[in-house]
């Protein structure tokens, strides 16, 4: 059967936009269609090499802008500062936020006072990982990322802060019980997610952007690995968690809902991609919850 | 956006593969969902349809708009509820939409029928309230009997030539609805305190559902240009659009 070669150009520019080089006779336009939104799928990777392509004798590269991008160290950096600042301002009940006779009063609740060093410490901790541990995979995200991004996090922790810093918040009906119990979660959680940054940081040296199978170490919190393939985000979701108990608040809550949703797909992502790169991987391992999801 | 002109098609033949015969792009849906789907599509239709004529009847009978959401409320809520099924059809696949799309089309109906015009009575007899049920109604009739023709293989021009048409009035027309009537709710919310909850509770929460009537008027302003814009995309795309096969030389 002779295969026909198909060349596709823009109506108007007359520029040449494909070219298909082993079409079917039978094939119909419509697949053809196809073809041409396929070919532009897969980006390839700085690392790539030539002889391995899946190319004929001649290699046709398309060039497509990725339009303003922007650093992942930038973006970091601003959405996690935000809301290390904003919930200070409620903390200090800063003048136009609740009644004039309540600014730079202070909550007479000690969970409050627990809950603004948690959350500080949280977005502190994000900081300094962004800019010592965290080795990148990619440099750039698309420039309309960091808009998003920081609506999320800036909004959801004005959201928070309001209630939780409001003079007629209501402390935790099970009181000093639950507030250690949520505590103990929360610190337990944090230092287990510190582990894990610390752990895949190890897995990659400084400079490469290699990918291998994350193991665990001497260090009992990094065990998770054994049942979960981001044991990170399940440290994560624990900490908003205890954060939830510990002040009582539903936006919290609704935050690590939220959180926990956008977690679990880039899990199922993650562990996805280990799946199809590694055939040994180990079969135990869920993405983000041990033996569930 | 209320009036729901998005495309997902419902099953049957995706948004640009309409015109072409059904070897082009049609998704291989198995016997079972494309017998379902027709199903749902036709009841869709004669749904609407049923409404739509209970509509005309009730003003020739009664001269007036006042009582007619009354009469026919029974019907919308049933109709326009089951089309949270829709939402479904796109987790499960059989229909190529995405599910945010549906979900954020069904979802601002439910709102519409159930936290506006259901749950605040003094609004039911406004003008407005017709003017968005109408333009529902012809909507609806349209985009149902254009999936159910889709799936069956034999889409008549003019039900397509409508589908990509009416909402260019519908769409305008029932937004000018749906704004106006929620405009008219709002003293009563404001004076009601309807679902709403106030600081102090144990959940540390508060809602004022009357600035989350505002919120939502003031979302249609970056929304409906949007979905609109989409549309007349759609439109030329579907009604228009063409390759060209050039003569070698």
């Amino acid at each position: 059967m002779k295969h026909y070669e198909v060349e596709i150009l823009d109506a108007k520019t007359r520029e040449k936009l494909c070219f298909l080089d082993k079409v079917e006779p039978q094939a119909t336009i419509a697949e053809i269609k196809n073809l041409f939104t396929k070919t532009q799928g897969k980006s390839l990777k700085d690392e790539d090499v030539l002889q391995k392509l899946p190319v004929g004798t001649t290699a046709t590269l398309y060039f497509r802008d990725l339009g303003a991008q922007i650093s992942w160290v930038t973006v970091f950096l601003t959405e996690y500062a935000g809301p290390l600042f904003i919930y200070l301002l409620f903390y200090f009940r800063v003048p136009f936020i609740y009644g004039h006779k309540y600014d730079f009063t202070s909550s007479r609740h000690t969970v409050v006072h627990l809950a603004c060093i948690c959350h500080s410490f949280h977005y502190v901790k994000r900081l300094l990982e962004t800019l010592f541990v965290h080795r990148f995979s990619h440099g750039t995200m698309p420039l309309r990322n960091i808009f998003k991004n920081c609506t999320y996090y800036w909004g959801f922790a004005a959201w928070m802060a309001y209630y939780i810093n409001h003079p007629l918040y209501t402390p935790p009906t099970y009181g000093a019980q639950q507030i250690k119990l949520a505590l103990a979660i929360f610190v337990i959680c944090q230092l287990g997610n510190f582990s894990i940054h610390m752990a895949l940081r190890d897995l990659r040296p400084a400079g490469s952007k290699t990918r291998k199978i994350p193991y665990p170490t001497k260090n009992p919190f990094t065990w998770l690995f054994l049942l979960v393939s981001c044991p990170n985000y399940t440290y994560e979701v624990g900490s908003w968690i205890g954060f939830a108990i510990m002040t009582q608040c539903l936006p919290v809550a609704l935050f690590s809902l939220v959180g926990f949703t956008q977690m679990t797909i880039w899990a199922k992502g993650k562990h996805r991609s280990y799946l199809k790169e590694f055939r040994d991987y180990p079969p135990l391992r869920m993405p983000i919850i041990p033996f569930l999801l | 956006m209320a009036s729901s002109e998005e495309d997902g098609t419902n099953g049957g033949a995706s948004e640009a593969g309409d015109e072409k015969e059904p070897s082009g792009r049609r998704r291989r849906l198995g016997l079972a969902a494309t017998a379902w789907l027709t199903f749902y599509n036709i009841a869709m239709t004669a749904g609407w349809l049923v409404l739509a004529i209970a509509m005309v009847r009730f003003y020739m009978e009664k001269g007036t708009h006042r009582g007619l959401y009354k009469s026919i409320q029974k019907t919308l809520k049933f109709f326009q509820t089951v089309a949270l099924i829709e939402i479904v059809h796109c987790i499960i696949g059989i229909v190529p939409t995405s599910v945010l799309v549906t979900g954020v089309q069904v979802s601002s109906r439910i709102f519409m029928v159930w936290l506006i015009t259901h749950s605040i009575k003094p609004i039911q007899n406004e003008e407005s309230v017709v003017l968005f049920l109408v333009s529902w109604t012809v909507t609806e009739i349209t985009r149902y009997s254009f999936y159910t023709f889709s799936l069956l293989d034999h889409l008549p021009y003019f039900v397509k030539w409508a589908r990509y048409n009416f909402f260019i009035i519908l769409y305008p027309v029932g937004v000018a609805g749906e704004l106006l009537t929620i405009y008219a709710a709002l003293p009563y919310v404001k004076k009601s305190g309807m679902f709403s909850i106030r600081l102090p509770n144990k959940y540390n929460v508060s809602f004022d559902y009357y600035y989350f009537l505002l919120i939502t008027m003031a979302s249609y302003i970056p929304l409906f240009p949007q979905l609109y814009f989409h549309m007349l995309r759609q439109r030329r795309k579907v009604l228009h659009g063409e390759v060209i096969v050039e003569k070698d030389d």
